[in-house]
């Protein structure tokens, strides 16, 4: 028996995430966009052109400019949430999440459980993240402040598939959900093209289809360590795992694809088999998913770890702006690989 | 002033009536140490809540802040969930997850209150743009203090309902403190309602002591927003007769100051209007107060006869979907 055939398009991740909020508005009139610089006639769909074309099929009153009120775009998106909409709230840059902090952590977050269950907030927060000579301001990964607010669910694609999928599946939850986008995986076109950007394209079905939330993705199968990784760290993953494969070492790489839920099991798995971890995250190292991946999988699966867990991440500074000191500060293929080496040590 | 009926006056009395007996039946019962919690009492500015309520429908909402007793009850939340919320009961409003600060109810169109000084105002402003979106004709009231106008997302919330013309009518509750700092030191204008004019939309200045002055303020401005003129900014002028919260012993003001707002206490006044009119009678009006106590005497066992959550109930309600919480 063969398998049916799938019939795909290769995109970009923006076109897919495009495409997965032209779905959902078509599918859904309680689903809207809101943000700035999303929808005015000549501007760029947003700061790395997810949004363009979406104002000329919806109207500009479902693709919705705002002031630069970055806590007033979150506060508005959980108003509306609670009034019976499903907005998809957008910020530039994830830095920016900052400014909306209280709506998120205080509102979006908590006012189900503060109702006793009778309220929901179905509202997507979209927000680019990852060091792109933007310095430290616009060059953050925020993910781990918001694993640590309980209420809210965090998801990051790296695929086009999964980023249309779970951008689908963000949108129908019931709950706030924060959507983080690296910046070098967009594959945005022409003015909004990032330098250096790795642009992965992918196969995304033709046919209706949605990624679940908990369930991490194995991007390679190995045997002597596993490498959990998320956002653009899968690829430098992959990376380090094709060189490290020449030299007959196998490497099996995770990506989570959602932080909250986290598929602990996939992880406890694979770590079973390899018995060696390493987690690769551009967060800042202390208070970060990596170390909370780390404590997870050490209560999981202490008695099958042949080595101590490595994190390779970015160290505790702000981002910085010269590129030959950011490329220090993004873990690289040579970090991930001296991170194998590390957990190999011990025999 | 436009011509009220007797009903309209006379629950209007009720309503006040039934937030200060609920508000003083409280204070007594946290003193004896009976509930759990703090308490930011509404003592005071009773004409505020009931002037805004009445002018509203009930499918209109309400947001509310860390002083929500008297805005839920006038929006209908009932005493005896009320009660039991401020018990921790799982009968409360909020199943005891909640509690003094959040008090409210989605189905009588009282949200879960927000005690975020100024958190509420850019989530009122959303609901009313969900509600233009949707058309439904709904309007919502979002109450705040004045220490609210001070905050960042004050700014935010009511830019963006002006821009878009938004069915929100904002209720700012000047009670003259901040916890113990006086509004004159911490804002530069005469009246809070001139902030509205950085805003584009209209700002007033009513008697927060005076529920048909209120009602008559709101009304317009609910009327106007309703059909599509926007939001206006109402500045009641009011006082809180007790502390900020239970531990306040009010050092930063004078007995007499309070002794002044207290002769212009809303309840007696509209009992006095109401005789005046030959509306209703000493007796009528003493027996609405015996009614409401025996309303609350009710919501009081109601409370204490009701379970309590159970320790792990903690784990529930954080996502729509039950999740195995550690």
């Amino acid at each position: 028996m063969s398998a049916p055939t799938i019939e795909t398009r290769s995109m970009t991740i923006a076109e897919a995430l495009r495409e997965a909020i032209r779905e959902e508005m078509r599918r859904d009139e309680r689903v809207f966009c809101i943000g700035e610089d999303i929808g005015i006639p000549g501007g760029f769909g947003g700061a790395f052109t997810v949004t363009l074309g979406l104002a000329e099929e919806f109207g500009r009153d479902r693709v919705l400019d705002t002031p630069i009120s970055e806590a007033g775009i979150a506060g508005a998106a959980v108003g509306a949430a609670l009034a019976g909409m499903r907005p998809i709230a957008d910020v530039q840059y994830a830095d920016f999440l900052f400014c909306a902090m209280d709506q998120l952590v205080n509102m979006a977050a908590k006012m189900r459980y503060m109702s006793g269950g009778r309220l929901s907030v179905p509202m997507v927060m979209r927000a680019p993240c990852g060091a792109t000579t933007r310095a430290a301001q616009h060059g953050q990964s925020p993910e781990s402040f918001f694993i640590h607010v309980p209420g809210l669910k965090v998801a990051c694609p790296s695929t086009a598939y999964d980023a249309k999928g779970l951008l689908k599946t963000a949108i129908r939850d019931d709950n706030p959900v924060l959507l983080f986008e690296h910046k070098l995986l967009y594959g945005s076109k022409g003015m909004r093209a990032e330098k250096g950007a790795l642009s992965p394209v992918g196969e995304v079905p033709v046919a209706e289809y949605t990624v679940p939330f908990g369930q991490a993705a194995v991007r390679r199968e190995g045997c002597d360590v596993t490498i959990v990784a998320k956002l653009l760290m899968v690829y430098r993953a992959l990376a380090a795992a094709k060189r490290l494969a020449e030299e007959g070492i196998s490497c099996e790489v995770i990506d989570p694809r959602t932080l909250v839920p986290f598929d602990v099991e996939t992880v406890a798995h694979s770590v079973r088999k390899t018995e060696r971890l390493v987690i690769v995250d551009e967060c800042p190292r202390t208070g970060g998913w990596a170390g909370e991946v780390a404590a997870e999988i050490q209560e999981k699966a202490f008695g099958c770890l042949d080595a101590p867990i490595v994190r390779v991440t970015a160290p505790d500074t702000p981002v910085p702006f010269a590129p030959v000191m950011e490329r220090y500060y993004v873990p690289d293929e040579d970090d991930i690989v001296r991170g194998v080496r590390e957990v190999l040590r011990w025999r | 002033m436009e011509l009220r009926s007797r009903d309209d006056m006379v629950r209007m009395y009720r309503q006040m009536q039934r937030i200060r007996q609920f508000e003083e039946k409280v204070n007594q019962l946290f003193l004896e140490g009976r509930m759990p919690g703090t308490l930011h009492l509404y003592v005071g500015q009773e004409a505020c809540a009931v002037g805004v309520c009445e002018a509203l429908q009930p499918d209109d909402w309400i947001t509310s802040t860390h002083r929500p007793h008297g805005h839920a009850i006038a929006k209908g939340v009932s005493l005896n969930s009320m009660m039991a919320e401020l018990f921790a009961k799982t009968t409360g409003c909020c199943g005891g997850y909640g509690g003094s600060m959040h008090v409210g109810d989605p189905d009588v169109g009282s949200l879960t209150a927000i005690a975020i000084v100024g958190g509420s105002i850019p989530v009122a402003s959303g609901m009313a743009l969900g509600f233009k979106m949707r058309r439904t004709d709904q309007v919502v009231a979002c109450f705040m203090g004045d220490g609210a106008v001070n905050e960042g997302a004050f700014h935010e919330g009511v830019n963006m309902a002006a821009i878009w013309d938004l069915p929100v009518v904002f209720v700012c509750e000047n009670n003259r403190y901040g916890a113990s700092t006086p509004v004159e030191q911490v804002v530069r204008l005469e009246k809070l309602s001139e902030r509205a004019k950085g805003y584009g939309i209209p700002g007033i200045t009513v008697d927060g002591m005076d529920v048909l002055a209120v009602h008559d303020a709101v009304a317009a401005a609910v009327e106007r927003a309703r059909f599509g003129g926007g939001p206006t900014f109402v500045e009641c002028e009011t006082y809180r007769y007790v502390g900020h919260s239970r531990t306040d012993t009010r050092g930063y003001r004078s007995r007499e100051e309070e002794q002044e707002w207290k002769l212009r206490d809303p309840i007696p006044r509209l009992a006095a209007h109401l005789r005046d009119l030959g509306e209703a009678t000493e007796d009528e009006l003493r027996a609405i107060a015996d009614e409401v106590a025996a309303e609350l005497g009710e919501a009081l066992r109601f409370a204490e006869d009701s379970p309590s959550p159970a320790p792990e109930d903690c784990l529930r309600n954080v996502f729509a979907e039950e999740v195995a919480l550690r």
